[in-house]
């Protein structure tokens, strides 16, 4: 007993402020949000059990449920690949010995680091806006613009543009992961005379899927995460006609601007399973992505 | 025999100078194609950064100006914008940057002590269970923060943190950012074993070893976590929009928000101003410290 508790002791002591946050901040909040969503509760009275009512309500009858899981899935199904593709492409283009290529990176880099504070979604908020510069951009070939944001048509894809804004981050595990691959691959294609399209495909694309598939994880649970700009640019409600009306911003609204704190833990449960079966994938196929490389810079 | 000789002599320069022609070919050819992709790469940094350089030439103009074309000259620069902008809302942004300030600076601290810890615990230590709450350390990861709020915010009501800084750092002091354990532990690794088991030897405890030989190893990776941590609370708004409701206690973009919910009487230029404010510092970190974030990225390959 006592060779168990020394042998333990020292782990556990620098395990503790995390252990207390796990169960106080994680474990405990989702298994009690998971008891809110069988109940009503609006904070002021007690919690009241009503069963299944609120799934129930959620799916057979709430169009704005059904509404923010569209958005949504249609976002993830944009941006994502859309800043994959963005960041792979880019990446390949400043892997081949490019001198200045700090600087490229940075400056590519850079919305990434910016792209989720308040100011630059207020910034979007204005470039798309009727008189906004996209529309004085495009007034110089003829085109008349129209209020991008406020039309409820186009207002995801400047979601979806400023997603592919931020392609930096992606672009650099790309860059690292290009750098893994052995050159004399690509020399003995050249000898070859094997395409450069062909050599993408066969050489590149193959060493670089691990890479890509973590990406695309990390990328799709980002995504579904999307919270600052999404609720800045709708005006926090999702407006226009709920065109913007992203999963997490309804539920931010269900919970802090009606209360409705037990509907909104059903929908956070929902939001879980969706994230859980993503990275059940992800998991399933752990082997491949623990690789550590040390970056030559 | 001797015209044989003279062909294959003949033949042999032929094929020489053919092969130069080709190199030579080659060659231009490979300069041009480096000198497109400069061109295309120029082009796209222009691109990508032409929104905030107009974010930072409209905070220079007036209003009118602003929405009129794609100038990145002001006319004449409006340099009154940052001072009536700074006192453009009920409370002044110095008010407002002095908060923020605060719930960095503490957030970054517990941050990075209790990340720490748990990552020395993880990637050096020996003890029961340690696979399974390592699992579970990472599958918090992939939690998005919506699905634990409103029972986290129950909990702090209930304690009476609400309109508090509390609700916001405290939770960083029990390492709720799991990245940071996760990005540390990837530094930690690379520490030869052999330091901590000399230490061991020469009867060191587990936390002198971190004190004395981990963290002072790792000096990098504490840099990279802070300056991670401070962006990522900077720009935080989802937790201080929820738990801060009185203005004076506001953050920075909360603050900006409030330019937004002025509508119609909304000052574009002056908006402008204290966003582009509220963005230097994160940029003064990024200038400052480039490669230590780039490097971050690439070895945690995450964000």
């Amino acid at each position: 007993m006592r060779r168990f508790f020394r042998r333990n002791a020292a782990g556990y002591l620098f395990l503790t402020p995390w252990l207390v946050g796990f169960f106080l901040l994680a474990l405990g909040p989702i298994l009690a949000s998971l008891y809110l969503g069988f109940t009503r509760y609006d904070m002021v009275s007690d919690p009241r059990w009503v069963g299944l009512d609120n799934y129930r309500y959620m799916f057979e009858r709430d169009r704005r449920f059904w509404k923010a899981l569209e958005v949504t899935f249609t976002y993830v199904a944009l941006a994502v690949p859309l800043r994959l593709a963005m960041a792979l492409a880019v990446a390949m283009l400043l892997d081949k010995g490019l001198r200045s290529i700090g600087m490229y990176r940075a400056i590519f880099y850079l919305p990434s680091i910016l792209g989720a504070s308040i100011a630059i979604a207020i910034l979007w908020r204005a470039m798309f806006g009727i008189d906004g510069v996209v529309n004085q951009f495009l007034a110089l070939f003829g085109i008349q613009g129209i209020g991008w944001i406020t039309t409820p048509s186009t207002s995801i894809y400047t979601m979806v543009v400023l997603a592919m804004w931020q392609f930096g981050s992606p672009m650099l595990i790309f860059l690292a992961g290009l750098r893994s691959i052995p050159r004399d691959l690509y020399e003995a294609a050249e000898i070859d005379g094997t395409s450069r399209p062909r050599q993408f495909f066969r050489i590149t694309l193959p060493l670089l899927a691990p890479v890509v598939f973590f990406n695309l994880v990390l990328q799709i649970i980002e995504a579904f995460k999307t919270f600052s700009s999404a609720f800045i640019i709708s005006n926090g409600t999702g407006a226009p006609a709920d065109s913007l009306l992203f999963y997490t911003v309804y539920l931010f609204n269900e919970a802090f601007r009606f209360f409705r704190m037990g509907y909104a833990s059903a929908l956070a449960w929902v939001l879980l399973v969706i994230i859980a079966v993503i990275t059940a994938i992800a998991f399933a196929t752990s082997k491949y992505w623990v690789h550590y490389e040390n970056e030559r810079d | 025999m001797k015209t044989n000789a003279t062909d294959l002599a003949a033949g042999a320069a032929e094929l020489a100078r053919a092969e130069a022609r080709m190199k030579a070919r080659r060659k231009t050819r490979e300069r041009h194609a480096r000198l497109l992709k400069h061109v295309f790469l120029i082009a796209l940094s222009v691109i990508m950064l032409y929104p905030l350089l107009w974010m930072f030439a409209s905070s220079l103009k007036p209003e009118a100006e602003i929405f009129s074309g794609l100038s990145l000259w002001p006319a004449k620069p409006q340099w009154s914008n940052y001072t009536e902008g700074w006192f453009g809302l009920p409370v002044s942004f110095t008010q407002f940057y002095w908060n923020s300030t605060i719930v960095t600076v503490l957030s970054v601290i517990g941050n990075l002590i209790s990340c720490s810890f748990a990552a020395y615990a993880f990637a050096r230590l020996q003890f029961n269970g340690k696979t399974l709450l390592f699992g579970l350390m990472m599958m918090t990861l992939m939690i998005p923060y919506h699905v634990v709020l409103i029972p986290q915010y129950v909990l702090f009501l209930k304690m009476g943190w609400v309109d508090t800084y509390l609700p916001l750092v405290v939770p960083r002091f029990l390492a709720a950012d799991g990245f940071f354990i996760f990005l540390m532990m990837q530094f930690f690794r690379q520490i030869p074993r052999e330091l901590d088991e000399a230490a061991m030897i020469d009867g060191c405890s587990p936390f002198k070893i971190y004190w004395a030989v981990i963290l002072p190893l790792s000096l990098p990776a504490m840099a990279t976590a802070a300056i991670f941590s401070m962006i990522w609370v900077w720009e935080d708004f989802l937790a201080p929009l929820i738990y801060l409701n009185d203005i004076d206690s506001y953050t920075v973009p909360l603050a900006l928000r409030l330019f937004l919910d002025q509508e119609g009487q909304s000052n574009y230029g002056q908006m402008f101003a204290m966003s582009v404010l509220s963005l230097v510092p994160v940029l003064i970190f990024f200038v400052l410290f480039q490669k230590l974030i780039i490097r971050g990225i690439a070895t945690s390959g995450m964000k």
